[in-house]
């Protein structure tokens, strides 16, 4: 309760009349948390779950090949997306896991799948505790997103061509905030995610806690509600659109080490 | 805005785009790959207000994301800049300009047409997510030009007027794949909801025409 509260008063500070204090003001509250995180509990709950039996089959996650071999954790996030001959597909992180629960588990995932993200003030999702506890096992871990299987590459492709799309009432694609280098809207920062330098900032920080809602949220739900931001009907969970362009963001970004669950506006 | 039309519209929209910019890759092409993959198709759902309608792309929304980035031929800038411009509705009683107030608000505000949007309430024009307006506003973006004393700068000649609602109409009439939203063609503001928004422009009173403050 009393990182609620601190949290909502350095919200209100953050509009204090300066043009760079919402980004001060987080600076330092990143600061202040040092190597801690508020995402720290959540990364617990997430390492509790991948270890404790569901499903009809009643067994645990820890089996599930998350692309460094079976109960790999240890740097698994920095290498997907990626191609998994059993599903004879790419996957993300998130849609791994869902993968792991269906087929390892027998875990119905249709509500998962439905709501894979927390509302704000609820509990966090599965997907969520365990994103953030597997992202937390690579930290400083050099991404290493692979280009190698033929799918790999159309995923890139097909990210890099989708990051151009322009639809909707307002004609917006990831380009029009995102093409950039050094711009904002309004006070808010915006990275250039069709080069490098930004595509590393933003990929080694998701998962993320976000402070200004009071939860990890990860890189899926950062694709989604920058859908629901550009008009854009509800982007499915898991989709290609969703998984193309989280590749394309990661490939960019390989060489960096990972530093997630970062803490975010 | 949101005219229904089928989901099997999109779709030579959508192989066309796929052509089009299979020619445009290079080195590590995927075209050897075949493959009926289809991204846009199969991604999303439709959610509040946001129908699977607005994947659909029209003309300059595809010929501006096949040309993102780089220069668009000369020949498409000039197809795009004349039809958008021959499209544009100009007030029905001649007059430009509402009132300001009402302007600031639409300029403020950032929602409308989002899919968790309520669709009763007017939609906003957002404008200072990517323009600097009233010296006072430190909130502003940076994606587009700075509009600080606008009218003062400018005057209220018929030609600039012309001009502005133009490129709040449909700022493609100048400039070919602009990022800005066709706040007219696209239905996002009324007509009144423009005219407020160039009484914010352009009269004396509005605080884009104020002096900047000290600091």
């Amino acid at each position: 309760m009393f990182t609620r509260s601190f949290l909502a008063t350095l919200l209100v500070l953050g509009h204090v009349p300066m043009v760079h204090a919402e980004e001060d003001i987080f600076a330092e509250y990143r600061a202040m948390f040092g190597d801690d995180s508020p995402a720290i509990l959540v990364e617990m709950d997430g390492e509790a779950l991948w270890s404790t039996p569901a499903g009809t089959k009643g067994v645990t996650l820890e089996s599930c090949d998350l692309g460094l071999g079976p109960g790999v954790v240890d740097g698994a996030y920095a290498q997907l997306p990626r191609y998994f001959s059993d599903a004879d597909k790419v996957m993300d992180l998130e849609t791994r896991l869902l993968w792991c629960m269906e087929t390892i588990q027998g875990l119905d995932t249709i509500d998962l799948r439905d709501k894979p993200f927390s509302e704000q003030g609820t509990q966090q999702t599965a997907l969520e505790q365990l994103s953030a506890f597997i992202a937390a096992r690579s930290k400083g871990v050099a991404i290493n997103v692979p280009q190698s299987h033929p799918k790999e590459i159309e995923s890139f492709e097909s990210g890099k061509r989708l990051f151009n799309f322009r639809a909707g009432p307002h004609d917006f694609s990831c380009a029009t905030c995102h093409s950039q280098e050094g711009k904002r809207i309004r006070l808010q920062s915006l990275l250039q995610l069709n080069a490098p330098a930004g595509a590393r900032e933003s990929f080694s920080t998701w998962p993320a806690y976000r402070i200004s809602q009071g939860a990890v949220r990860t890189i899926e739900w950062r694709m989604a509600d920058c859908a629901r931001q550009q008009r854009l009907p509800g982007l499915i969970f898991g989709s290609d659109f969703a998984v193309d362009l989280i590749t394309y963001l990661g490939v960019q970004a390989n060489g960096e080490p990972m530093n997630a669950p970062g803490l975010k506006r | 805005m949101n005219a229904q039309r089928t989901i099997l519209f999109i779709l030579p929209a959508l192989s066309l785009l796929l052509v089009s910019c299979s020619f445009t890759n290079t080195g590590k092409s995927t075209d050897a790959i075949a493959t009926d993959r289809d991204p846009v198709a199969t991604s999303f759902r439709p959610l509040g207000q946001a129908s699977l309608e607005r994947l659909s792309q029209d003309e300059v929304q595809r010929i501006c994301s096949k040309y993102e980035g780089l220069e668009v031929p000369a020949e498409l800038v000039a197809k795009i800049t004349a039809s958008s411009a021959q499209a544009v509705v100009f007030p029905m009683d001649g007059n430009y300009f509402g009132d300001w107030k009402a302007g600031k608000v639409i300029a403020e505000t950032g929602t409308g047409l989002q899919s968790n949007d309520d669709p009763s309430v007017a939609n906003g024009g957002n404008c200072y997510a990517c323009h600097q307006l009233a010296p006072d506003e430190i909130a502003f973006g940076t994606l587009g030009l700075p509009l600080v004393n606008y009218g003062k700068l400018r005057g209220t000649s018929e030609p600039i007027l012309k001009y502005t609602w133009t490129r709040l109409w449909d700022s493609h009439s100048y400039n070919a794949c602009s990022h800005m939203p066709r706040f007219g063609a696209k239905g996002i503001l009324s007509e009144q909801q423009l005219k407020d928004v160039m009484a914010f422009l352009f009269d004396p009173q509005s605080p884009v025409n104020k002096e900047v403050a000290a600091p």
